[in-house]
């Protein structure tokens, strides 16, 4: 039985069956939000999907040797990884299954930039090198505030597991955890005001430059899968836990919609902001913040 | 298999990603061609993305009546937009190159280097004759599929009348 809900939980809900069509609407979601914003009418509903099988259907430029199967490896990684991350989440926490912790979550969110760094320099298009270095930098400044945000949050409620998580009744140092990883969120999914990485026009397209056909459209489909792994877990940490089933559903996509929205209009309402300030927003302001989290939460959590 | 067959032809019909190519052009075609993707016109709907890599595009968009320099870039650029492509050729330019003609500086028309699939004339042309042709040149990809068509063979290019 325990084998049968953890296969679910990877194929069905939340994982591959329920998060691929919601990579597809969330990265719609975005597009046309953006559109709206800027008083035009935007791509038709069905765009996402158009675009990934017509990549799928182009031709590849022929690579050898090593790079040209590491190549092909990168975009694959970050698929998986990023679909079991949104498998883990614990929309259901009761029906139990596949079960897994923040550790585990935090590190297959992780491996898709990691991915994306290796698969600029593997490219070895300069553009790409370009990129992958903002990435990196990029990475290193916002993941600090995130696991820090996370930890606090994981102190203040004397747990790692997301089931039990999940089923406790959320702290006020939980929000305000929830309030940075939503700062460190337009970093990770590289929109707007910290879209340095993949720079449009300014650097071609970044780590992405060289890849073509197949391969873009699973960086394409690990962007969205992205998408509903990082509002899925605010999604989770926040929405009140009911026992009923369908509505926990009903709640955790609403909730994701919300915050796929709330990230659209902060995208479309920004411009792009130099490597420099990037950096000293994330370690000045946001550390300051992250670092009150963490102290009161280690604190409360030597009180009680 | 005829139904993934007819899937894709309609899904590449409606994804166009285009990538901009100047071969030497006053900027004008180029404003037009970003005006194009503005609110005013709003090719998005279409599914027309403006890509900053070849390697993302199906449809080149040259404009220019391609200088003696740009040559090799146009071919390069042209054999890194993997297939099924199709080639726009943006202003009168790259028809016919325009009020450039007989100058010793340039190499043109476009489809002595490349095939041409959709000319949209004009100097500039207006945003929505491109929307249109970049439409049409869709739909043109979309029906040929893998079959690519073949490189103009070289030929010599054509004397003028003699320069002071």
């Amino acid at each position: 039985m325990n084998l049968i809900t953890a296969l679910a939980r990877l194929l069905i809900f939340p994982g591959l069956l329920f998060a691929v069509p919601f990579a597809w609407f969330f990265l719609w979601v975005e597009r046309k939000s953006v559109a709206l914003m800027q008083g035009r009418i935007g791509p038709p509903f069905m765009q996402p999907f158009y675009d990934f099988i017509k990549l799928l259907g182009k031709d590849m430029p022929e690579r050898s040797g090593v790079g040209g199967l590491l190549m092909k490896a990168w975009p694959l990684l970050a698929v998986s990884s990023a679909a079991g991350a949104v498998a883990l989440l614990p929309v259901l926490p009761a029906s139990g299954g596949f079960q897994g912790d923040l550790i585990l979550l935090l590190a297959l969110l992780e491996v898709p930039s990691m991915c994306i760094i290796a698969a600029g320099f593997s490219s070895r298009s300069i553009f790409g090198e370009i990129g992958s270095a903002r990435e990196a930098v990029l990475s290193v400044s916002y993941n600090i505030v995130f696991l820090l945000a996370i930890v606090s949050i994981a102190a203040s409620q004397h747990t790692f597991r997301l089931e039990a998580l999940a089923q406790l009744p959320p702290s006020f140092l939980r929000y305000l955890g929830v309030v940075a990883i939503l700062i460190c969120l337009p970093a990770k999914l590289h929109l707007n005001p910290f879209s340095l990485p993949n720079a449009e026009q300014e650097i071609y397209s970044g780590p992405m430059t060289e890849y073509a056909g197949p391969e873009l459209a699973m960086w394409e489909l690990s962007h969205g899968l992205e998408w509903v792994a990082g509002t899925g877990l605010i999604a989770t940490l926040l929405a009140p836990h009911v026992s009923l089933g369908w509505l926990a559903i009903l709640l955790f996509v609403a909730i994701s919609i919300a915050i796929v929205l709330l990230l659209s209009v902060l995208a479309s309402a920004t411009a792009r902001l130099a490597i420099d300030t990037t950096v000293r927003f994330y370690w000045q302001c946001t550390l300051i913040f992250a670092v009150l989290a963490i102290s009161s939460a280690v604190f409360m959590g030597l009180k009680s | 298999m005829k139904l993934w067959n007819r899937l894709m032809c309609y899904c590449r019909r409606r994804s166009p990603w285009i990538f901009h190519m100047n071969s030497g052009s006053c900027n004008g075609c180029d404003i037009e061609l970003v005006a194009s993707l503005t609110p005013r016109y709003d090719a998005e709907q279409l599914g027309v993305r403006l890509e900053g890599s070849p390697r993302h595009a199906d449809i080149l968009c040259v404009t220019g009546p391609v200088t003696r320099n740009a040559v090799g870039a146009i071919k390069t650029v042209y054999s890194q937009v993997l297939g099924p492509k199709a080639v726009v050729a943006i202003g009168s330019c790259p028809a016919t190159t325009n009020v450039f003609i007989d100058s010793r500086t340039l190499d043109g028309p476009l489809d002595r280097h490349i095939p041409v699939d959709v000319f949209v004339p004009g100097c500039p042309p207006r945003p929505d004759a491109i929307v249109q042709g970049i439409a049409k040149a869709a739909e043109i990809l979309a029906e040929r599929g893998n079959q690519q068509p073949p490189l103009p063979t070289p030929t010599a290019p054509e004397t003028g009348e003699e320069q002071p």
